[in-house]
């Protein structure tokens, strides 16, 4: 056996040597043979008619090889850029769905819309180039708001989508509701919008597409979460490749957070073109070209509504939501707003009657989809002010309205009205922990000690759960999903007893090597050192769904485990003929098979060798070789969740919002690798609180255009925003994955918003102010204080 | 145009076309891909390498500017202390948890080691103020803050042996 490194331990990880020495290898970083550089063209306009494009100036240019347009697309028949999800309105009438062709055909939707691909053999010369395509544009009135976008005589994006809905969708009891409502003894009201985002993995997206034409094989390497399903909609759906013609290769991948989870026209585009041109194309994005183009996140405009009884218990929940779809659809878009929105409105309480409507549109702007979290932050930032709200209205303590709500950890598993059943979960523990760690007792103390500098402290909480470990596949089949959500692994166990794992999520910056290894170290009895884990590539992974909705242990670590499992029975058989032993007596324990109750042994290693050398073993009834596979397909979604509580400062002088404090206390069942999980919850609580205080993607009304186009535009979170947080883990097992995990992707993300601003909130609430948009920037803080500052003055 | 200059330690001359930036230099015609380009506005600092010692952005440095000077990469971080281990920097990194997806990792690493050279007595307001510069999203920037600083003091205690 050797250096067995198992669950629950903190090795280092893996994949650190390559990538502190600067021996990554991401997309970018690709060189073949003859590569060309290829650029695309996009559209300046929000919305206008494509009346004609000319590239003979292009054609004519030094070093261009090739231009490829719409009509090109057309003229090969190559389909639209599928969507994976079909969601209905509550008469069953199927979402609008209009194509979203890889190179604009007829009309352009969006800044960044895609017009031409410019191929050229070296990058200079293909921008040069692109720069001399000559569009003929009818620029059209754009629209870009959902409030807008819905009103009549806006700008109409399709012909054949009234008023730009792609889909009025709802979900919960309706009448339940307005009973419960016309009960209440209070009625606690609240609109807000949840901000738009992008979201800036720090590696641009990229492709490099490769065809040969000796074995017809296209090849694409390209920045994504799930290159399966790259392969499977793009090959199958848009360009009629057969899937055993197409390998797609995603290496090393720098940040996904949803961004890299979608089959993007540039994909496709240069993946056809590969062959048009006969020679290999690399495209790389820059930071610019990305804003315009990279899915964006969130931009809900919502109206909710929360019934009380005199006691302040929740009786029923109405939340009606305009989501943003942008100008198309994208992979999992209208699935984001509604299947992993409403289903969360229950949050951690026991409301009995729920109510979601949410209108999906279309607008002027770059297609949305899931980002970080993705539907479960927007539920939980809803659903957490507006527990605020009700507790400042009705004049009980923040912290005690949430108890008096919670489902107590005995009445799991606990049914929500709104579909979702949690298996597991002690939100008032989480609770009673985040309450200790962030000395909530001595925040009146720190409160008049920035009071004595001039400044407002404010505390706010979130107590929230998530449903992650996407997904169950009949359960997802039946809310619109047009695809499984399995994963699979395979285990191959070297005649060395060395194990090289196949599996079928992909690992960009989540520690999978490292703790897929650990789960293997430990179940096999190996080496930690002796288990490499394979992802990334369809030629050499069997399939998989990717890394998406913190699904990669819960649902591709269960699939490894159940392959180990196999693997394990089938030694038990092997090691039965060696030991001469019947196989019920074959025990498996800490890398060693052993005939129960005597000291007859066969390790791991001999086992294995025995498979391969197979001279004294059963070859009539057992195969020989040691390599299992298994998929697995969850029983249910998994339910992490927790308590953040944030602490601010606001300086009234200036505005600024200063976080000095941060404390999370999460449920992600089993911790694999605490020093990874810890990892997780740092980064994506700054990720939530990017959108409380920072991050805001705007649009400019008339014309379309991206205002925060760049990173001088766009606020991301810095190292010197925040303060050391604190984070802790209070785990209840969750009851139906083999390992009891539950998931640790998202959770920082999903609980951070609603903390920030319901601290910011509480920060100025003595002035009377009861909301506070996102971000929570100083120029809308300033401006709040100038118009609250008056009568407080006037007293 | 021809340049000279010192690369992680060994004389090189490479020709180039003098609107060059140092990054496409190191990464197109060099092949030292371990500089990496995360934005077009010298904001996220996944680029930065020291010349002359000093922590520039090489996407916003032309290559002339090369000739007759010493730069330093990631490439050449390992084994500046004489072995060929790890620099106590990317040491520091790797026992911390300093990096997820690895993306900025280089850049954060360079800019880690000049702060740590110009002040060997960091605290963690002058790395948080350090890394302004350097973008990262995975980390949350925490256990980067915890390894530069852990870094800069094993960097003092090698100076010290």
């Amino acid at each position: 056996m050797g250096n067995v490194i198992g669950i629950g331990a903190s090795p280092k990880r893996k994949e650190d040597q390559r990538f502190l020495t600067g021996r990554g290898n991401y997309v970018s970083d690709i060189k073949r043979p003859g590569m060309t550089a290829g650029v695309f063209v996009r559209s300046p306009h929000g919305h206008a008619v494509l009346r004609g494009i000319d590239k003979s100036a292009v054609l004519a240019a030094p070093g261009v090889i090739a231009v490829l347009t719409g009509e090109d697309v057309a003229a090969d028949k190559l389909g639209s850029l599928p969507c994976g999800w079909g969601i209905s309105d509550a008469q069953g009438v199927p979402m609008k769905e209009p194509p979203f062709p890889m190179l604009a055909q007829g009309k352009v939707r969006f800044v960044g819309d895609m017009v031409a691909f410019v191929i050229a053999e070296t990058p200079e010369q293909a921008n040069a180039a692109a720069e001399l395509l000559s569009v003929d544009y009818e620029v059209l009135p754009s629209v870009v708001g959902v409030l807008e976008a819905v009103r009549p005589g806006a700008p109409q994006l399709f012909d054949d989508v009234p008023n730009n809905i792609c889909c009025d969708w709802e979900l919960g009891d309706k009448a339940a509701v307005e009973t419960a409502f016309r009960k209440a003894a209070h009625v606690a009201k609240l609109s807000l919008v949840n901000n738009r985002l992008i979201g800036n993995p720090m590696e641009p997206r990229a492709a490099v597409a490769e065809y040969e034409p000796g074995t017809d094989r296209f090849t694409l390497w390209t920045t994504s979460q799930f290159p399966h399903v790259v392969r499977f909609l793009m090959g199958a759906l848009v360009l009629n490749i057969p899937q055993h013609k197409l390998r797609v290769v995603a290496p090393d991948v720098g940040g996904g957070f949803g961004v890299k989870q979608f089959h993007y026209g540039e994909e496709a585009v240069i993946t056809w073109a590969a062959k048009r041109v006969h020679r290999p194309i690399k495209w790389v994005a820059s930071r610019s070209e990305g804003y315009v183009s990279d899915r964006h996140g969130r931009d809900h405009v919502t109206e909710a509504e929360l019934a009380l009884d005199e006691t302040g218990k929740f009786l029923a929940f109405r939340v009606n939501t305009l989501a943003n779809m942008g100008g198309y659809l994208s992979t999992f878009g209208p699935n984001i707003p509604t299947n992993l929105y409403g289903p969360l409105l229950g949050g951690v309480y026991t409301t009995p009657a729920i109510y979601c409507n949410v209108k999906v549109v279309f607008t002027n702007t770059v297609p949305v989809d899931a980002y970080r979290g993705a539907g479960r932050p927007e539920a939980t930032f809803v659903l957490e002010r507006m527990v605020d709200v009700a507790a400042s209205e009705m004049g009980i303590d923040r912290v005690e309205i949430r108890r008096r709500n919670m489902i107590p950890k005995e009445a799991y598993p606990y049914q929500t009205p709104v579909l979702v059943q949690y298996d597991s979960g002690d939100p008032m523990g989480c609770l009673d922990g985040a309450l200790v760690a962030a000395d909530v007792k001595s925040f009146g103390v720190r409160k008049a000690a920035s009071a004595s500098k001039g400044k407002f402290r404010g505390l706010g909480y979130s107590t929230y759960v998530e449903a992650c470990g996407l997904a169950p596949s009949r359960f997802a089949g039946r809310l619109g999903a047009r695809g499984g959500l399995y994963e699979s692994a395979t285990v191959r166990v070297h005649p060395t007893g060395q194990v090289t794992v196949m599996i079928g999520t992909h690992n960009h910056g989540q520690g999978h090597e490292t703790t897929f290894a650990q789960i293997v170290s430990e179940k096999l009895g190996v080496s930690f050192e002796d288990v490499d884990i394979v992802f990334g590539d369809t030629d050499r992974v069997q399939f998989g769904m990717g890394t998406y909705g913190s699904r990669s242990l819960v649902v591709g670590g269960a699939a490894l485990s159940k392959a180990t499992d196999k693997v394990i029975v089938k030694g038990k058989k092997i090691a039965a003929h060696l030991l001469e032993a019947a196989e019920v007596d074959i025990q498996f324990e800490a890398g060693k098979f052993s005939v129960a109750g005597t000291d007859r042994i066969k390790t791991f290693e001999e086992i294995a060798g025995a498979a391969y050398v197979p001279h004294n073993y059963p070859l009539e009834v057992l195969e020989p070789g040691l390599e299992e596979q298994a998929y697995y397909d969850p029983v249910n979604f998994t339910y992490p969740g927790g308590c953040h509580i944030a602490e601010v400062e606001v300086d009234p002088e200036t505005g600024t919002v200063t976080l000095v404090n941060y404390t999370a206390v999460d449920d992600v069942g089993t911790v694999i690798n605490p020093m990874i999980v810890e990892g997780q919850l740092h980064g994506g609580i700054v990720q939530g609180v990017g959108q409380a205080l920072f991050e805001n993607a705007v649009y400019d009304e008339s014309s379309g255009q991206l205002l925060s186009g760049s990173l001088m535009d766009y606020c991301m979170p810095r190292a010197d925003h925040m303060p050391m947080m604190k984070v802790a883990t209070h785990s209840t097992l969750c009851t139906h994955t083999p390992m009891g995990v539950k998931g640790c992707g998202e959770v920082g993300t999903i609980g951070s918003p609603a903390a920030v601003i319901n601290a910011v909130v509480d920060a100025l609430s003595h002035l009377g102010v009861t909301h506070v948009d996102m971000p929570a920037t100083p120029n809308r803080i300033w401006r709040l204080l100038q118009n609250a500052s008056l009568p407080v003055a006037a007293e | 145009m021809q340049i000279s200059f010192t690369l992680n330690g060994r004389p090189t001359t490479v020709d180039v076309e003098p609107a060059t930036l140092v990054a496409e230099l190191l990464r197109e015609q060099l092949h030292l891909t371990g500089t990496h380009i995360g934005c077009d506005t010298s904001q996220c600092g996944a680029c930065v390498v020291h010349l002359d010692g000093l922590p520039v952005k090489s996407c916003t440095l032309l290559a002339p500017a090369l000739d007759g000077a010493t730069l330093l990469t990631i490439e050449g971080l390992q084994g500046t202390s004489g072995s060929n281990q790890l620099h106590p920097m990317q040491e520091a990194f790797r026992e911390h948890h300093g990096l997820q997806c690895g993306f900025c990792t280089p850049g954060m690493l360079m800019t880690a080691v000049a702060l740590a050279t110009e002040k060997p007595d960091l605290t963690e307001a002058d790395v948080r103020h350090g890394l302004e510069g350097n973008i990262c999203r995975c980390t949350g920037y925490q256990n980067i803050v915890v390894s530069v600083m852990a870094g800069a003091a094993a960097m003092n205690a090698a100076k010290g042996e």
